[in-house]
């Protein structure tokens, strides 16, 4: 059974229809990318399944409960937890406070949910900065930090968004290798990006949306032959540069 | 405050020095040159009355970000519980100190319910209506004494009805132990999950809630754990005044105090309360007794001035500049080493 089953999830703005008739399910253990152009309804998307919206039609269901206009803290709880595009980190406490307060939420006790915070920190690679102040970090390791705070939550599905904008190519790969990591280890993905490379890479299946509609939902490497999606959003260089250095690859 | 708890040697030492500190203030008495002088023990028992109570405005103004002026109502409640059970009832304050507490408790719910859906500044205005709202209500209800308020009749001295008339010692002991009951509180609560959620609630409540943080029931929580502490404090002040009217318990004067003396001091930490109490207290004590004879306010004009000069040179209150020239002296360390 999917995990996240949305369906047919509309979310209007007044008159601003920012998502039309959505769905699409997230299988366990399964990776699946969000991805589309500026304005598609990525975001928007998002804050409906984890409750900071309540669509204005439409059910998503998460683990067996139809979740739709549940509150964000009692979704968080079930276990579908995010991260948000424009950082918003507790910027006045440490960098572990910020990752603790997310181990909370599955240890009461202390000495549990310290480990736990430890081990999301050293995960993320925020050791060095373990005892900063959260507003102090550059805006890499303010993305990590998000990433490590969600992560303490033990969640079974981790929703990202865009956790790999803005950062240099190097932290692009270790954030690719620890998103594989936690595949590894069970957890279900749903991942917003912008950076293609990566997201190619590690999906099992990607979703288009486009203007608020769902254009297409595939494998990666049949999504890049999409017309419709090379149209709205890949365009045709990238995606017959993806598929040479794909064949290229497979020389190799 | 930075650091965490996990820093257990850090922490250790931290309690170490609370602990010494409360040992020296429950010797402090002993001291000749403290307790024959009468005013100087009624300044130390105003200090640690204070200090408690900003403490307890701490909780959920500090710690939890809402800054509330409503808090002179819970100390009201609590004054008045105690004045009830006394002059009314011609009983011991002290059932009268638990059910105000508890009845603290539950108006602080009723009110913050919805006062919670607003945010940041129309929070701190609507509470500062409540405060009105009470203190009218209460100079014209008869069965509390109305403007007149309660005055208390002479009874027996003692623990039982926490009445001393002979000397201010038996107040300063229990002063000592409201301000270790509510500092104690407030420690443990420092070193877990709640008090980890307050803060969270207080630095982006969103964010907390998509950690799984029911950021309404901390809020809420929280307020009522501060108002029953607050009516704690407001029981002892009666005991202590002997007498309680609307104006001198449920007034804007009085909630402006606890805010100002914790930002002073630095809110959201520890110390903070009791740091802005030692100076603002003595500072209020002394200045009516050497300048009474103008009019009253001196005291006033002070602690305003006092107050600008903090916000324009260190939000983060004196807890800001200790750890400014904690800073300052440790680099300076540093470099006489290179």
């Amino acid at each position: 059974m999917a995990l996240l089953d949305v369906s047919d999830v509309t979310m209007k703005f007044g008159e601003l229809v920012a998502n039309r008739g959505v769905s699409f399910t997230v299988e366990t253990g399964s990776i699946v990318g969000l991805i589309g152009p500026n304005g598609a309804g990525k975001t928007t998307l998002f804050n409906c399944i984890s409750g900071l919206c309540k669509p204005t039609e439409g059910k998503i269901c998460f683990d067996g409960n139809d979740i739709t206009g549940w509150k964000p803290y009692q979704i968080a709880a079930k276990g579908a937890v995010r991260t948000f595009q424009v950082v918003r980190p507790l910027k006045d406490m440490t960098v572990f406070d910020n990752v603790l307060v997310g181990a909370f939420l599955k240890c009461s006790d202390n000495r549990k949910a310290f480990q736990k915070a430890d081990e999301c920190i050293g995960l993320c690679r925020l050791e060095t900065v373990r005892e900063r102040l959260a507003g102090e970090l550059s805006i890499g390791g303010k993305k990590r930090l998000e990433m490590a705070r969600a992560l303490a939550t033990s969640p079974k599905l981790l929703m990202l968004d865009e956790v790999m904008a803005g950062l240099t190519s190097t932290e692009v790969n270790e954030s690719v290798e620890v998103i594989q990591k936690l595949k590894q280890a069970g957890l279900t993905l749903m991942v917003v990006e912008h950076v293609l490379d990566a997201i190619m890479s590690i999906a099992d299946k990607i979703v288009v949306l486009d203007g608020g509609i769902k254009i297409a939902e595939d494998t990666p490497g049949r999504i890049i032959d999409d017309e419709r999606v090379i149209e709205a959003y890949l365009g045709a260089k990238y995606s017959q540069r993806y598929k040479r250095r794909n064949e290229i690859g497979a020389v190799d | 405050m930075a650091g965490n708890s996990l820093d257990f040697k850090n922490s250790k030492i931290k309690d170490f020095c609370w602990l010494g500190l409360v040992a020296f203030l429950a010797l402090l008495p002993l001291v000749p040159a403290v307790a024959a002088d009468s005013f100087r023990l009624h300044v130390m028992i105003l200090i640690l009355l204070f200090a408690s109570m900003s403490q307890a405005w701490n909780i959920i103004g500090g710690y939890c970000g809402q800054v509330s002026f409503g808090h002179s109502v819970f100390f009201g409640i609590g004054a008045y519980g105690a004045g009830l059970a006394v002059v009314t009832y011609g009983g011991t304050p002290w059932p009268g100190i638990a059910i105000g507490m508890i009845l603290a408790a539950i108006v602080a719910i009723i009110i913050s319910y919805p006062c919670f859906k607003l945010s940041g500044h129309y929070f701190a205005i609507a509470t500062f209506a409540i405060v009105e709202i009470f203190n009218r209500i209460f100079l014209v209800w008869d069965w509390v004494g109305g403007a007149l308020g309660l005055d208390y009749p002479i009874i027996g001295e003692g623990l039982g009805n926490l009445m001393w008339h002979q000397s201010k010692v038996g107040y300063y002991y229990s002063a000592l132990v409201i301000f270790i009951i509510i500092f104690g509180t407030v420690r443990w609560l420092e070193g877990h999950r709640f008090g980890y959620y307050m803060r969270a609630v207080r630095e982006g409540q969103e964010t907390a809630e998509s950690l799984g943080v029911n950021s309404s029931a901390v809020k809420l929580t929280a307020m009522a754990l501060s108002a029953s502490m607050a009516a704690m404090c407001g029981a002892f002040f009666v005991q202590y005044n002997l007498r309680v009217d609307p104006p001198m318990v449920m007034s804007l004067d009085m909630s402006m105090k606890f805010v100002l003396i914790t930002i002073l001091g630095g809110a959201g930490t520890l110390l903070g309360p009791l740091l802005g109490a030692s100076v603002l207290i003595p500072l209020q004590e002394y200045t009516r007794a050497l300048w009474g004879g103008l009019g009253g306010g001196v005291d006033l004009i002070i602690f305003g001035a006092l107050i600008i000069l903090m916000v324009v040179k260190q939000p983060d209150g004196m807890i800001g500049i200790l750890r400014d020239v904690s800073k300052w002296a440790s680099t300076k360390r540093s470099r006489k080493e290179i």
